[in-house]
């Protein structure tokens, strides 16, 4: 647990510096490529603003409306004997759809349960270690003419499959 | 999207009219779409920061020359491609883009090595095409409707998710009161490893029968 705490809170400062680091040396004027790359971030953070509150619009309504906490409470029953909390089911098949949908599930986790309780960890975990698998595909795919796509759904399951899996045994591993 | 979106909200609101928590339906519409921008404006400081920075690594050309080490890399994933070739360039700029975290650099480039892959493909049947007719039909006719190998590799790594530092959570976990919001980024370095070295798993098992049917 302490390794991991320290990793973490080091993998930033390391990449600040080497990214900084290695700027400095490449002799560019880093400070302006900086205010660049920040003024794009903040037209990304605007891009993603209709679509958060649209989201988390409809979570809110979910949850006030009782229905999340039942779905919760039906698949916490199938999934608890595996160490499973009854949000992250929902999660992760939502987060095959669509990142924002997840994303707005996942802060109404953090809201009830906390960002370091079991279900908030694992969620996090689930969204970094998987993609939104079937629009990423209908992005690739549809910008070639391919019509069969053989293998690559069973593939980008079973390696959604796998981080989930990872996820969890790893929230149960730290806690 | 449209229905999930729509039927999220559809079963909301009629789920909270059979339990009685119209009440509520109404205030978490109000009060969620408040809470939305709330979280788009303190969001808005660290992605902007991060981005920066990934700009300047971009610009010093730190993601070029990282590319250049993922040749060993490539070669194992993709064997029948030509290590120089465009395919291949794209690729590696797509697979590093989405290891930092950089998704609006990733999607061109993987759309760019998408195409690329349709080309090889396209004259890999053209060499066959002759001696090759009873496959052509089994496969619509028309070259290049299957994908190939190194297009399902490519799209099943891709969504494997690389991302190494999951910024964006760490913000989400600053922002909802953790204790120490970095702490994910070790745990999710080693799901994403999980996942990745299953994707590659998974690949590497459908070539190898794909190379026996042949």
């Amino acid at each position: 647990m302490s390794i991991l705490t320290f990793i973490s809170n080091l993998m930033i400062p390391i990449l600040l510096f080497y990214i900084i680091g290695y700027g400095l040396l490449s002799r560019r004027d880093i400070y302006r490529d900086f205010l660049d790359g920040a003024a794009d971030g903040l037209k990304t953070a605007v891009g993603i603003c209709p679509a958060l509150i649209g989201l988390m619009t409809a979570v809110g309504i979910l949850r006030a409306s009782g229905f999340l906490e039942l779905l919760t409470r039906l698949l916490g029953n199938i999934t608890e004997f595996l160490g499973i909390p009854g949000e992250i089911l929902p999660l992760s098949v939502v987060r095959l759809f669509s990142s924002s949908a997840a994303t707005g599930l996942l802060l109404d986790i953090f809201k009830e349960s906390g960002t370091d309780s079991a279900a908030g960890l694992m969620g996090a975990l689930i969204l970094g270690s998987t993609e939104s698998v079937f629009y990423c595909m209908s992005v690739y795919f549809s910008s070639v003419k391919v019509k069969k796509i053989r293998y690559t759904l069973a593939g980008a399951l079973f390696a959604s499959v796998a981080g989930a899996a990872a996820a969890v045994c790893i929230v149960h591993a730290i806690l | 999207m449209t229905y999930l979106w729509g039927g999220m909200i559809f079963l909301g609101v009629i789920y909270g009219t059979l339990t009685g928590n119209l009440q509520a339906v109404t205030d978490a519409a109000v009060s969620s779409s408040k809470e939305a921008v709330t979280l788009c404006i303190s969001m808005a400081g660290v992605t902007a920061m991060w981005t920066g920075v990934m700009k300047i690594a971009e610009n010093a050309g730190l993601v070029e020359q990282l590319s250049g080490k993922m040749r060993p890399v490539l070669r194992f994933l993709f064997p029948r491609l030509n290590p120089n070739s465009k395919a291949c360039k794209y690729i590696s700029l797509n697979f590093l883009s989405n290891c930092l975290g950089l998704g609006w650099a990733a999607t061109p480039a993987g759309l760019k090595a998408m195409k690329e892959l349709e080309k090889t493909e396209e004259e890999r049947y053209r060499i066959r095409a002759p001696e090759r007719k009873e496959l052509s039909g089994k496969r619509q006719g028309v070259y290049g409707l299957a994908a190939s190998n190194e297009m399902c590799t490519f799209l099943i790594i891709n969504v494997s998710s690389l991302q190494l530092l999951p910024m964006n959570l760490i913000a989400y976990r600053s922002q909802y009161g953790s204790v120490n919001p970095a702490f994910i980024a070790a745990p999710a370095f080693l799901a994403t490893l999980v996942s990745t070295g299953a994707a590659v798993f998974f690949c590497k098992i459908m070539d190898k029968r794909r190379q026996g049917n042949l």
